[in-house]
């Protein structure tokens, strides 16, 4: 079960790397990456048996729902897995020293440690379900990351929107994907047969469609992703660029096989795919925050990715991995390179950066190696880009989809030229700006140069990942990786776009300015922010109408209830009665009217502190109640409950006002007449209760296993640890949530409704 | 007036101090006997994490909130989190021997002149309940005592 070792390591590694962290300070990272660069190697070294056969892991977990832990490592997982791991270690490198200083650095390392593992669950999964629970743990993990400056409000909302929006496609992608396990009969990924007949087609393609757009940004769900750049800039190169974002894309391009070759699959795809690119292409010109551009980049890149899926078929394939490649390697390389700027000068404003090169000659040749790519000219960045013109020019769709990418590659080379090279040119604008120390241009760099040298081999590269990646999107993938394809449109294409996005660019300054000037969200956020709004305003009507904040209509909506179904039960039911005669004993009798002393007295009592007291006469009663039926444990755990319970009162009683009596006699008597009337039923109850038996009891088979099976001779412990241990589990987890939630309440109290749970 | 005097659990009293002194290691060790002794008489992990937590609380009343987190060292939330870890791995243990999740494994040793022990995993699982159960209580109590 390598693989389940592998994910497993990186989530025992993320709780290890605080402490790492604490030890080693900004050198962590250097660390820690070792084991996702190992893993990079075992991946790396499987490369000859996923090509002749994946290799597949498969361990029984809860086999009943079809829940297994199966795991394939086929040319599409080795792709996703090499970049995750290898980027990932990168970036935690990066990450490292970055954070140089910060005492959340280790927290940091953690979460992207949590992440990585998460998203390697992802792409090995070979189960629906399995695959599902990895999903969701990449966006719970994307949600901690973007809110990591918890402090900052823009970061507070960015993540929360990130996981309304994605968390909310993963519903819908689980349903889908029930829906498929259902259809197909099967939950096992490599095993789907293509579902492209079956009368649920539809259906369970819309709902696994919107979990997959949601997850890659996908119009008109692109509006998180740039909301998502308030996260620290490792975290945007890693997830929001390179990796988890990616996400959507990867299960669209493992379910083709599963759900491709429709109309409907082409038609929404390219539909999605092409809005995406423009909008993202469009949006990505008028900004001038470095990482937005990028962003928006990113946005218009996974629009090409989806649309290269939508074309089908196996050009298109082909086309999707190598430019999936391509982007992983350029965009990662380009956020690092925006977060060594902002490091080395304290701004990403473009408006404000120029002559770079000078201070950062390092980090400038990294950008414009990553930049050449981006712009389709460095030989990874070309390859792709031929790739996905050739794809696009052989479908029918031609017309829109060739459309599309010429619309996203100018938008492509404006923002490569920008971001590249201008601002690395001309008068250093920047005095204090610097380069970095290596683990901040180590990144950028081996990202930057593979993004040159991979290009250079296509023919190496094609069998080493990229055919069998192609074969998982589409069977017998027969393609043929090369540079040179001749002197044919698609060339003439790609050199146009290079040519008009860098004329437009020219207009840069303009265009940003003019952006700069409209804050104007976009409509898809808009409704996003509509639709928030009103589900508070609904939750906020609904409260105002059931809350009233007055313990007493609390009470007696509950007692009332129950009394009206206990009654409506009562109509339709005679009770036995016991009709054994009760042996009730002189001192029961003593306890019974001490306790009924004790009631009236609290009743009655003129201050809060001596209702206490009395009422502690009720619970000693209780306790002594247990004692007298053989119940120990639960007579010391009523006492315990009962001293504790008295010292949380008086803790609260000295922050009221004074008692008094505000209520009238007659609130007074409806109150007793509903507490009387509760209580004779509450007795009624355990009176006909003991007289229901319906099969035998289970308290029969405990007092005869506790001892043989469980070792103990308690049978009260033996049931809460052993015997019934799972629900004590789920008690106490709940308890301590509860705790957590008390503490956190009090203590935002105590620091003037801040968020601190110091 | 019954009100002031319970205002003053602020104020050094050295009568309270003194009791609560020496009830506080009593108490814990009492509430660890309940712990041990949960499995075959009446005791347990709740129950022993009560009474270490009104022994805290009693702490709490004779010196300062503050005191107890000091005295204590761990952070709760930490105890919190390390109970939960110990009864999950109570669970985990019987899963290495292929058995389904919360399966009790045991380990026993026959002492000269007839003593036996027996320890297993439900009491880890034990061990874990008394964490949480101290720990929420008491943190409830203390964030409750030093709210001003």
């Amino acid at each position: 079960m390598e693989p389940l070792i592998a994910v497993t390591a990186i989530f025992a590694l993320a709780l290890l790397a605080p402490q790492t962290s604490r030890l080693l300070a900004h050198r962590a990272g250097w660390l820690l990456s070792l084991l996702p660069f190992g893993l990079f190697a075992w991946m790396a070294s499987l490369s000859p048996a996923v090509n002749a056969d994946p290799p597949k892991w498969n361990q029984p977990w809860v086999p009943e729902i079809g829940l297994n832990l199966a795991f394939r490592l086929d040319g599409l997982a080795l792709l996703f897995g090499l970049l995750i791991t290898g980027i990932g270690g990168l970036v935690l490198v990066y990450a490292g020293e970055y954070m140089k200083g910060d005492p959340r650095a280790g927290r940091l390392l953690s979460f992207l440690l949590f992440f990585m593992g998460s998203m390697l669950g992802v792409v090995l999964a070979d189960n629906l379900i399995l695959l599902f629970v990895f999903w969701e743990l990449t966006s719970v993990s994307s949600f901690l990351l973007i809110g990591f400056n918890s402090d900052e409000e823009g970061s507070r909302r960015g993540a929360i929107q990130a996981l309304v929006v994605t968390g909310g496609g993963g519903l819908a992608l689980l349903a889908g994907l029930v829906w498929m396990g259902q259809a197909a009969q099967t939950y096992e990924i490599s095993n789907l047969p293509s579902l492209a007949g079956h009368p649920a087609y539809a259906g369970l393609f819309a709902l696994v469609a919107i979990g997959c757009f949601t997850k890659s940004a996908q119009f008109p769900f692109h509006f998180w992703l740039p909301n998502a750049m308030k996260a620290p800039t490792p975290v945007s190169a890693y997830l929001h660029s390179a990796t988890m974002v990616k996400a959507g894309v990867y299960l669209l391009a493992r379910l083709s096989p599963t759900l491709g070759g429709t109309q409907i699959w082409e038609v929404t795809l390219t539909a999605v795919g092409g809005a995406t690119m423009v909008v993202g292409g469009g949006l990505a010109l008028i900004q001038y925050d470095l990482k937005r551009i990028l962003a928006y980049t990113t946005v218009a890149a996974l629009g090409t990715l989806v649309l290269a899926l939508g074309i089908g078929g196996e050009k298109a394939a082909g086309a999707a991995m190598a430019f999936l490649l391509a982007h992983a390697l350029y965009k990662g390389a380009l956020f690092l390179v925006a977060g060594a700027v902002d490091h080395g000068t304290g701004t990403r404003d473009i408006r404000a950066l120029s002559g770079l090169a000078r201070q950062m000659p390092i980090t400038g040749f990294a950008a414009l190696l990553a930049g050449l790519s981006m712009l389709g000219v460095a030989p990874m960045g070309f390859l792709a880009k031929e790739m996905a013109f050739e794809a696009a020019l052989s479908s029918p769709l031609a017309a829109v989809q060739a459309g599309a990418l010429s619309l996203a590659a100018v938008a492509f080379a404006w923002v490569a030229f920008v971001v590249g090279w201008r601002i690395f040119r001309g008068t250093p604008s920047q005095p204090d700006a610097h380069e970095g120390s290596p683990g901040l241009w180590l990144g950028p760099m081996v990202l930057g140069l593979l993004g040159v040298g991979l290009g250079c081999a296509p023919a190496w590269l094609e069998g080493f990942v990229g055919s069998a990646a192609a074969n998982s999107v589409m069977p017998d993938y027969q393609g043929h990786w090369s540079l040179w394809h001749g002197f044919n449109l698609a060339l003439g294409l790609g050199v146009g776009c290079i040519v008009l996005g860098l004329v437009g660019a020219r207009a840069s300054e303009r265009a940003v300015a003019w952006g700069a000037e409209r804050k104007a969200v976009v409509g898809c956020e808009r409704a996003y922010d509509a639709a928030i709004a009103g589900a508070n305003r609904l939750a906020e009507t609904f409260t105002s109408l059931v809350q009233s904040g007055r313990l007493r209509v609390y009470l007696q909506t509950t007692i009332g209830t129950t009394l009206v179904l206990l009654a409506a039960a009562m109509l339709r039911w005679t009770p036995d009665f016991p009709n054994r005669p009760f042996d009730v004993r002189p001192h029961e009798v003593l306890l019974l009217i001490a306790m009924l002393a004790g009631v009236i007295g609290a009743a009655h009592s003129k201050s809060r502190l001596s209702a206490v007291v009395i009422l502690g006469v009720v619970g000693f009663g209780v306790a002594l109640t247990y004692v007298l039926l053989g119940a120990p444990d639960l007579a010391m755990t009523q006492i315990a409950v009962e001293i504790l319970t008295v010292i949380l009162f008086v803790l609260t009683f000295i922050h009221l006002p004074k008692f008094q009596r505000a209520s009238t006699l007659p609130t007074r008597l409806g109150d007793a007449a509903v507490a009387t009337v509760f209580g004779a039923a509450m007795g009624f109850l355990c009176l006909v209760a003991s007289e229901q038996r319906y099969g035998e009891p289970v308290s029969a088979y405990f007092v005869e296993n506790s001892y043989p099976l469980a070792h103990g001779r308690n049978i009260v412990n033996v049931i809460l640890v052993d015997f019934r241990g799972l629900d004590t589990m789920g008690e106490i987890t709940v308890l301590a949530l509860a705790g957590l939630g008390v503490v956190a309440l009090w203590s935002a109290k105590r620091s003037g409704g801040g968020a601190s749970t110091r | 007036m019954v009100g002031q005097a319970v205002g003053r659990w602020r104020i050094y009293s050295v009568i309270l101090a003194s009791v609560a002194r020496a009830m506080l290691p009593l108490l814990l060790v009492f509430s660890l006997f309940l712990l041990w002794r949960g499995h075959n008489e009446p005791g347990g992990g709740f129950t022993g994490g009560l009474v270490a937590a009104a022994g805290f609380a009693l702490y709490a009343m004779a010196f300062q909130p503050r005191s107890v987190r000091r005295v204590i060292r761990v952070d709760l939330r930490t105890l919190m989190g390390a109970g939960l870890l110990c009864a999950a791995a109570a669970g985990v243990i019987g899963m290495a021997q292929n058995k389904p999740f919360m399966t009790g494994v045991w380990i026993s040793w026959q002492g000269p002149e007839g003593i036996a022990v027996e320890i297993g995993t439900p009491f880890l699982f034990d061990v874990g309940v008394y964490l949480v159960v101290f720990s929420v209580t008491l943190s409830i109590i203390l964030s409750k005592a030093e709210e001003r």
